[in-house]
């Protein structure tokens, strides 16, 4: 890691004050402290947010469900609130890494990293989530770019995601054994005027497979979109699956997540 | 380089002391206090040899500043013992033979104490589900499973 000054300052303007430069918010850092230390990222300062009390909190209203961009993955696996009014969200959050991860690894800090394989970015994008910075609303089609790379402007704060409440939802995710990260992951949301599937994990940043929605959205059933086969040459090949092995899994998975909820 | 002062809780006892911020929770534990009980594995999140509680949550050493930790309670596994007498845990590992080479242990058993008071009763998929976090090369994981069932008491 290369050498830095930490900040934990006590309010939300003292820690907007002190980002300046190539300061980088530190939430979790169960993501960003593994870059740093293997010089993939680096910050001369890092202001950690945790202690900062208006980035806490969930609250569900009829129509959506807001978290507090702080909140814990194991908090949003335990919350009652979430577990009934969007159980596959509170589902995805127990799905993330390991208990101890999730003990640390924040809703903010994932999306704000945008790994190319984390599950959260699947949900905003399938939940119609948006992003309340300090500076402005986001919504979730507009928010990932790039590889890593979000419209966030430097030194700009998620403070709270929303996600938009749905009739039935599931996210089914084929996890790299040891990382547990999403080799794909794709989570189906189901509204009264249409669904909405987002996918990670095959691409540099999360998607929404449009084509599945259209179909599902004619039919709410896995027939639907059997044998469909996303187009995979924009899609990533690793050690661990290659490009159109990834595509072939995302009808799969989509058609499970479907099953999914059309049983419960 | 400027080191910047850091004060916490571990296993009871207050330490305060000037670190570069660049320390790692780990670090601080094995270099700067010499509790060598925790170690260092994989280093990038994975295999779970590093986990310690931080204010009774199980959490990876490896993947946490040092100064996440300031003002807050660390507990190791050298802070589990009372005196000469084993923590249940511990000893259940012990009576089960729950490891061979021992180095993934203490953190199984960490993550062990953090798993039984969710779920003090544990199913044999809540107790695999509860160790995703650890990785064992030696064992097979069967007398892992044995060792937290018999801390549990079933």
């Amino acid at each position: 890691m290369y050498a830095l000054t930490y900040h934990q300052p006590a309010t939300l303007p003292d820690a907007l004050k002190s980002v300046e430069g190539d300061a980088k918010f530190l939430a979790g850092g169960q993501s960003l402290i593994q870059a740093m230390k293997l010089r993939m990222t680096s910050s001369s300062s890092l202001v950690d947010i945790s202690k900062l009390s208006e980035l806490k909190g969930i609250s569900v209203t009829d129509s959506a469900v807001t978290v507090g961009a702080m909140t814990r993955h194991a908090e949003v696996a335990l919350s009652v609130q979430i577990q009934q009014a969007i159980p596959a969200l509170a589902k995805l959050a127990h799905g993330i890494g390991d208990p101890m991860v999730r003990n640390m690894g924040t809703l903010g800090g994932s999306l704000a990293y945008a790994d190319p394989a984390a599950c959260y970015p699947s949900a905003l994008l399938a939940l119609a989530g948006t992003v309340q910075t300090n500076e402005r609303t986001i919504s979730a089609d507009n928010f990932f770019v790039n590889l890593y790379e979000t419209c966030l402007k430097p030194g700009e704060l998620i403070q709270s995601v929303s996600f938009q409440r749905p009739l039935q939802a599931a996210y089914i995710k084929f996890k790299h054994p040891a990382s547990r990260l999403a080799m794909v992951g794709v989570f189906v949301a189901r509204y009264k005027d249409g669904v909405r599937v987002g996918v990670t994990g095959c691409k540099t940043y999360a998607f929404r497979a449009t084509q599945i929605e259209q179909l599902l959205g004619q039919k709410f059933s896995p027939d639907a979109i059997e044998g469909i086969e996303l187009p995979w040459s924009d899609m990533l090949s690793d050690i661990h699956a290659g490009a159109q092995y990834r595509s072939a899994l995302i009808s799969i998975l989509a058609a499970r997540a479907v099953e999914q909820c059309l049983s419960s | 380089m400027t080191t910047q002062t850091i004060q916490l809780k571990v296993n009871g006892n207050t330490v305060v002391t000037q670190i570069d911020p660049r320390t790692l929770l780990v670090q601080l534990i094995r270099d700067h206090l010499k509790l060598t009980g925790t170690h260092v594995g994989c280093d990038t999140a994975q295999c779970g040899c590093c986990t310690v509680h931080l204010n009774g949550l199980a959490v990876k050493s490896c993947s946490i500043l040092a100064l996440q930790a300031n003002g807050q309670e660390v507990t190791t596994i050298e802070g589990l013992t009372q005196g000469d007498e084993l923590h249940p845990v511990q000893n259940a590992f012990r009576e089960c033979h729950g490891l061979q080479c021992g180095y993934c242990t203490p953190g199984m058993v960490m993550t062990t104490i953090q798993l039984l008071k969710h779920f003090p009763k544990p199913t044999d998929e809540q107790i695999r589900e509860g160790l995703e976090g650890n990785i064992c090369r030696c064992t097979g994981y069967e007398n892992i499973v044995k060792s937290v069932k018999a801390a549990a008491g079933i």
